[in-house]
């Protein structure tokens, strides 16, 4: 990054926190970067000649007599074709041994879509994966999260449904990613043979948590270039999104600012929604498509970071172990895809909901059983069989190693009812249980 | 002279400014930020420095750039043609903006100086008029739109002169009114009013006293809201709030609707941008988006237009209400307005109360949902705004400061359950801890006894307490096991799920069931309050289960069927012959 040689340099800090510093300047403006003892800082607040910057890469060993240069500009990123197969770093330069990026410099963190201009996502974005397919369908434009404990490979999962769906662009953006998950996600994108429509934007644990707060808008410019400018249809995967929230909150503490819950800033959901938001379908025919990670706490989903992701998203996926089969399913009580309305029965089979509904409500039934079972009460005939319904659907359908055509989804679903009931125990619109009960 | 001032401090979207003259607390005011023009509203001031929010974003402000006031407060324009348009937070029209990104420091005129109205005079030259009284009328579209004598006009006038019948626009004189010392005033088709300050005008206020029809029987049969009445629908998130109030804003029995998208999601505005001009009134045959206004400031647009965005939509429904007119105010979310106070509160360093909100939330609420209301305007007309606002409790605790605010002020509650939502068992309204103060009203009761039949709300409560018993029956059953209790409590629980499955629940998404209107909720009623009077005698509880069972599946199917329809009365007969096999 290159300064402008009119810029004044200062030598003097007058506070050092963790994350920020504080000089006095004239002449700065708000959002502008800087770099700070050869770190890149950013102008988060001004008091008169006071400005304090947030330091990304963190304090540590920042003399009070360090250089600060104002670079006149908030952060940047080039765009060009050229991006297409490149692994960046969260200030936009290259971590694969590669050239420079060359393009068009663009602000970071841009302006909102007027929504008056975006069009009704109304695309399948189809994964295989029966639990999402079926239960939970995806449509482009839409901004979904996985919310899941640490310890499930929630990475898998959506290194598998990018690299199914049929887009333009794949744009990862890693945030506190461990070594290892980015070695994973570069493997599995070469071996794909995926690299020409992968961008990668990392920052991994072994680098400063401050950094990540540029990932997602460097990612997310990075994904206007080719939804906007090219009329591509993209999609954006952010892993792991609680970490980037953890990083607002190390700024906003060390800004003295008031926490609200769980010690995070006031401020956490505007900051996710100026992220999420990003996601849409654009009148002409490009579209940004958003899967991100949150991991929780032990499923706690009412802590803040998750609590307001799911304000924010349209639906959430959990993943779970089911314990009557030993396998990762896609939890169908509690997660939600909000834009599936769209495209069910619409791009899908007429039968879709019913079979969907019906299918999720028998395994809650199955649940119940199992409640009655464990609190040593007799179960009816009908609860057994729900059961034993519950041990299929779970292992045909919900289970995350599944990946077949919806209309498959949907006929295993008719086959499962009709093996397992009769008609009346299911309240199935007439007319479709005439049509795909014999089927 | 204009005050003016400098910019001498920025933190995110509150700028402090050094002032050379007096202002006033809520003064809009524009900051020069290289020639682009950033709006912002003076929210403290403290000697010749005052705080002010900016509706923008900040980046790339300077200390140093200049200010100037405004010398009034946000204002909304208010007359024909604020139907079908798309507003966002600050009444700019998101239609007519250009680009596809929204450009800061970009605001479009609320109406279009162009369009010529057809006119019709209401007042003559010599009547004595004060303010909101009707001086002419223009169609807008279907909606006889009143023009009225500005709000802001304080002590009587007399009409001096008036256009005849023809085509204006909204910014020719239609009027000339001289007050009492004879001065005159001319008067056009459109006015200003600001956003914080509520719109007058009106002889009385009384208490509500009839219902607003919103076609959910969860509502309308279990818990009504008046019209003119407040409600709110707090739940968790993916409980349905936004599906509840898309169907009530499609299906409500109102002349205007007013939709404020609050801080929620773009995606869900599409819908309605896209739905509300196909989508057809089933009372008047004509577009939804004919009545519809929707306010539209979503999450990802500044922060501070946020919290003016429920403002803006609450004053243009009172202007309607002005007209003689019902309007249904819908804000999704009131939370997140309720955060963008918090997010200012907190940038100025306010001591917070709790969960760091500011400690006037629970009366800025309050005073928020008292301008709804139904009204008996001057010429003895009535007019009313009724308000539904939905909450979104972090983390889906009810006990948190925005739904206990809300509770105080708000006379329905809709509660949305996890459980119930988990279960697919939409709408998910509890039907135990969900409440209308409504009911208790002896004027509603009245109401319903002749708009209905005699007696109705105790057939309502009777319902109720199946429900209520059916939850003890059930929990009962769950602790002694399925053969530990007495046939009764089985049939007891199975009563309770027949009201659910057929009355409570009610499919948003399938054409007929989507939208009952209260006949039919009435006619169910009575079926469902039958069945559940009869003494059933079952041997076996399974035998229970699979009876009512099967009733529950017969009359979902006709719920799914046209009302009276051939295949409704088969349904029907079908479920008689059931029970009385039975009996």
């Amino acid at each position: 990054m290159s300064s402008n040689v009119f810029q004044r340099i200062y030598t003097k800090l007058e506070a050092i926190t963790k994350a920020t510093v504080t000089l006095r300047a004239t002449g700065v403006s708000n959002d502008e970067l800087a770099m700070v003892a050869g770190r890149l800082a950013q102008v988060v607040k001004i008091k008169k000649d006071l400005v304090t910057l947030q330091v990304f890469a963190g304090t540590e060993g920042i003399p009070t007599n360090a250089q600060v240069e104002f670079f006149g500009e908030p952060p940047a990123l080039n765009v060009g074709e050229q991006l297409s197969g490149r692994f960046l770093n969260a200030y936009g330069e290259p971590i694969d041994g590669g050239p420079k990026i060359e393009g068009e410099r663009r602000y970071i963190g841009g302006p909102s879509v007027n929504p008056y201009k975006r069009q009704q996502p109304s695309e399948l974005i189809p994964t295989g994966i029966a639990g999402i397919d079926l239960n939970n369908t995806l449509v482009s434009g839409q901004k979904i999260p996985f919310f899941a404990d640490p310890d499930q490979p929630y990475n898998q999962v959506m290194a598998d449904v990018a690299l199914r769906a049929d887009v333009d662009k794949i744009i990862l953006g890693g945030m506190g990613l461990s070594n290892d998950d980015y070695l994973y996600f570069r493997q599995k994108f070469e071996d794909a043979g995926a690299l020409d429509k992968i961008i990668c934007f990392i920052n991994t644990t072994e680098q400063p948590p401050v950094e990540r707060l540029l990932i997602p808008d460097m990612a997310l410019t990075a994904a206007e270039y080719f939804a906007v400018d090219k009329n591509e249809k993209v999609l954006v995967l952010l892993t792991d999104m609680t970490l980037y929230a953890d990083a607002l909150s190390i700024v906003s503490n060390r800004m003295d600012q008031i926490p609200s819950k769980d010690s995070m800033p006031g401020s956490l959901y505007s900051d996710l929604a100026k992220i999420y938001e990003k996601a849409v379908q654009l009148p002409t025919g490009g579209s940004i498509t958003i899967i991100a990670v949150t991991t929780l706490n032990d499923g706690d989903i009412t802590h803040a970071i998750p609590d307001n992701t799911g304000y924010i998203t349209e639906g959430q996926l959990y993943l779970r172990k089911d314990t009557d089969t030993g396998k990762i399913i896609v939890d169908p009580f509690r997660s939600l895809s909000r834009l599936k309305q769209l495209v069910i029965n619409k791009k899908t089979r007429e039968d879709h909901s019913q079979v969907m509904n019906t299918g999720v409500r028998l395994f809650a039934d199955a649940a119940n059983a199992k409640t009655k079972l464990e609190n040593g009460f007799d179960l009816s005939d009908y609860d057994l069989r729900c059961l034993d319904y519950a041990k299929e659907y779970s292992n045909r359908l919900l289970s995350i190693d599944v990946n077949i055509k919806i209309d498959e989804m949907l006929d295993t679903g008719w086959a499962l009812f009709k093996k397992y009931f009769k008609p009346e125990e299911l309240g199935i619109k007439q007319s479709l249980v005439d049509k795909y009960w014999n089927r | 002279m204009k005050t003016t001032g400098k910019v001498t401090g920025i933190v995110s979207n509150l700028v402090t400014v050094e002032v050379d003259g007096p202002v006033a607390q809520n003064e809009l005011c524009f900051i020069d930020l290289d020639g682009v023009r950033l709006m912002a509203e003076v929210i403290k001031v403290n000697g010749n420095n005052a705080s002010v929010q900016v509706y923008e974003s900040t980046r790339g402000l300077k200390v140093g750039c200049n200010v100037e006031f405004e010398g009034k407060m946000l204002e909304v324009t208010l007359g024909p043609g604020l139907l079908s348009s798309n507003y966002d937070g600050l009444q700019d029209n998101l239609a007519t903006m250009q680009e596809v990104f929204l450009k800061r420091g970009e605001y479009t005129p609320a109406l279009d100086s162009a369009k010529k109205w057809e006119f019709t005079p209401i007042a003559k030259p010599g009547d004595k008029v004060i303010a909101a009284d009707w001086l002419g009328e223009v169609k807008e579209s279907w909606l006889p739109h009143k023009i009225m004598v500005p709000f802001s006009f304080k002590g009587n006038y007399t009409v001096k002169e008036i256009v005849p019948e023809g085509s204006y626009t909204v910014e020719d004189t239609i009027a000339v009114l001289s007050d009492a010392k004879g001065n005159d005033v001319k008067v056009t088709m459109q006015q200003k009013w600001p956003v914080k300050v509520a719109i007058g005008g009106f002889k009385e206020k009384p208490r509500p006293y009839r219902i607003m029809e919103t076609g959910v029987r969860a509502i309308d049969t279990f818990n009504p809201i008046a019209e003119g009445g407040t409600g709110f629908i707090p739940g968790p998130f993916g409980c349905g709030k936004t599906v509840i109030q898309h169907a009530i804003a499609k299906q409500a029995e109102a002349d205007v609707i007013i939709m404020a998208a609050c801080g929620e999601r773009a995606n869900e505005v599409v819908e309605i941008f896209k739905e509300f001009p196909e989508l057809i009134d089933s009372r008047t045959g004509r577009k939804l988006i004919e009545r519809t206004t929707i306010i539209c400031n979503t999450s990802n647009m500044p922060v501070a237009a946020r919290e003016a965005s429920v403002y803006t939509a609450m004053t243009i429904g009172e202007y309607y209400r002005a007209m003689g007119l019902k309007v249904l105010l819908l804000a999704d979310s009131t939370s997140r307005w309720a955060q963008a106070l918090r997010e200012m509160s907190n940038r100025m360093e306010e001591l917070p109360g709790a969960d760091a909100f500011p400690v006037d939330l629970s009366s800025i609420i309050s005073n928020f949902y008292s301008r709804a209301g139904i009204v008996v305007l001057n010429n003895g007309q009535t007019g009313s705004v009724t308000f539904l606002g939905t909450v979104s409790p972090a983390g889906g605790n009810l006990k948190e400061p925005v739904t206990e605010s809300t509770k105080k002020c708000a006379r329905c509650f809709y509660a949305l359950s996890q459980n119930r939502a988990d279960s697919k068992r939409y709408p998910a309204i509890d039907p135990i801890d969900s409440y209308s103060k409504y009911l208790e009203y002896p004027e509603m009761e009245e109401f319903f006894d002749s708009k209905m039949e005699k007696g109705w709300v105790e057939k309502v409560l009777k319902a109720k307490n199946i429900t209520l018993r059916g939850k003890e029956a059930y929990d009962q059953i769950n602790i002694l096991g399925d053969d530990g209790v007495p046939m009764e409590y089985h049939l007891r629980y199975w009563k309770s799920e027949l009201v659910d499955f057929i009355l409570l629940q009610q499919d948003a998404f399938d054409n007929i069931d989507c939208q009952t209107p209260l006949d039919r909720q009435q006619y169910m009623l009575d079926l469902v309050l039958d069945i559940c009077s009869r003494d059933f005698k079952f041997e076996r509880f399974e035998k229970c289960v699979s009876f009512f069972k099967n009733l529950i599946n017969i009359m979902r199917q006709m719920n799914f069927s046209q009302f009276h329809s051939e295949q409704f009365n088969k349904y029907q007969q079908q479920l008689l012959n059931t029970v009385d096999n039975v009996l």
